[in-house]
């Protein structure tokens, strides 16, 4: 790891000063960032620490109803305290790495580096969230802009995510035992509007939405609707756990899987 | 440098520390402790974890100066006050939930922070809690009977090999 100086702010006005330094780098719960810090795929001369900003932690409801997660949130939190709210969301929150990480990593930090593999960038998409950041809000639709790039701005910090709360939802995960990423995930929400279906860990582009599965859930929202479709593996990620072709029909069988448990 | 404090095991401790100083190599070597290994240093394995604020989390994935003012529990700070082996400790030695014993501080900090969320798992939660914490000498069976008799329970049933 290169050397960098060390900031812990309180506030998120103060966090947003420090990322104006040069070369400043925001540090959600350090779960990926640290590993990338240690094989030097990043040297940020500034590393500034989200985990001591009170206002950005947290679960609560908003007064149109969604529910509010402080873009430090831990995992471990979110599956605690989103239960009684949004239990599909909580499950997949409860399903990321292992105990310790979910203690330390955060929703900000999870979306703000776009893992292609990523869980909570399927929830936010699949429940068109708003991503709020310390200047402006950003639709789930506007927000994920392919392998680990976002719409994020240099130096803007994700301070809460607002989930609309579906009627049924569901998350399925097929998990590479090694990481504990997604091989493939997919996470189905029901609102009254329709059905939305989006995809981690298959697409070389990152998350996305499957939209034929969407139009066939939205007019009838049960697995059998699900069935005749299929996804081309064009563009999927192929490596020595699966082939393109394995991800498109694992996305269908966990799309299948998703609905029938929801 | 950062200069940090925060109570190791109870006693306030303070240091002055790089920015980049992992929170397992400030017990290490900034205060001796070395109960907590480093395996992988990749967040994989679970050997360094030890707790922040009552909070297991992976020690060579955490910096020392996010620490700084945080409660932290390490495995020395897990046997009782006469120097004898704490109850997850003992049972570990009971139950033979150790081989070469490199994994076992952070096993045993993993189970300390299970049971205190959870008194009387299942062994499918033992085993399911203890995922990121891996043992290369494979002796899973045995740890989490240990996991499970220092949680009180009848372990005669569970299976070993």
């Amino acid at each position: 790891m290169y050397a960098f100086e060390f900031e812990k702010p309180t506030t998120i006005a103060d966090a947003v000063k420090a990322l104006g330094r040069e070369d400043a780098q925001a540090l959600g719960g350090g779960q990926t960032l640290i590993p990338s810090l240690k094989q030097r795929l990043a040297a940020p001369s500034v590393l500034v620490s989200l985990s001591g900003i009170k206002e950005m932690q947290g679960v609560c409801t908003g007064d149109d109803g969604s529910l509010c997660i402080g873009g430090a949130t831990t995992h471990a939190t979110v599956a605690k305290e989103a239960a009684a709210k949004y239990p599909a969301l909580a499950a997949l929150a409860g399903g990321i790495g292992d105990p310790a990480v979910r203690n330390k990593g955060t929703i900000g930090g999870s979306l703000a580096n776009n893992d292609p593999s990523a869980c909570y960038p399927a929830a936010v998409l699949a429940s068109g969230a708003t991503i709020v950041t310390n200047a402006r809000k950003i639709a789930a639709d506007d927000f994920f802009e392919g392998l680990f790039a976002t719409a994020l701005e240099p130096g803007e910090i994700i301070t809460e995510v607002r989930f609309p709360v579906p009627e049924k939802a569901n998350y399925q995960k097929f998990d590479q035992p090694a990481s504990r990423f997604a091989l493939t995930g997919v996470f189905v929400a029901k609102y009254a509007g329709g059905a939305r279906v989006a995809v981690t860990g298959a697409s070389e582009e990152g998350v996305f939405r499957w939209s034929e599965a969407e139009a066939a859930l939205s007019g009838n929202f049960s697995a059998d609707a699900v069935k005749g479709l299929s996804l081309s593996a064009d563009g999927m990620i192929g490596d020595l756990h699966g082939t393109p072709a394995y991800r498109a029909h694992l996305a269908k069988v966990l799309t299948t899987r998703a609905v029938a448990a929801s | 440098m950062t200069k940090v404090t925060m109570t190791v095991n109870g006693k306030a401790v303070s240091g002055e520390v790089e920015g980049r100083t992992l929170l397992s190599s400030f017990l290490r070597e900034g205060l001796g402790l070395t109960g907590t290994h480093v395996g992988c240093d990749t967040s994989q394995c679970g050997a360094c974890v030890v707790h922040v604020d009552g909070k297991a989390v992976k020690s060579c994935t955490m910096f020392a100066a996010d620490a700084s003012g945080s409660a932290v529990r390490t495995i020395e700070g897990m046997a009782n006050a006469d120097g004898s082996l704490g109850t997850i400790q003992q049972a570990f030695q009971d139950h033979h939930g150790l081989q070469c014993g490199f994994c076992t501080p952070g096993m045993v900090m993993s189970a300390a922070a299970l049971l205190a969320e959870n008194p009387k798992p299942s062994e499918a939660d033992v085993r399911h809690y203890l995922e990121g914490n891996i043992c290369r000498c494979t002796g899973y069976h045995n740890i989490v009977k240990a996991v499970l008799a220092a949680s009180g329970q009848d372990v005669s049933k569970i299976a070993a090999e």
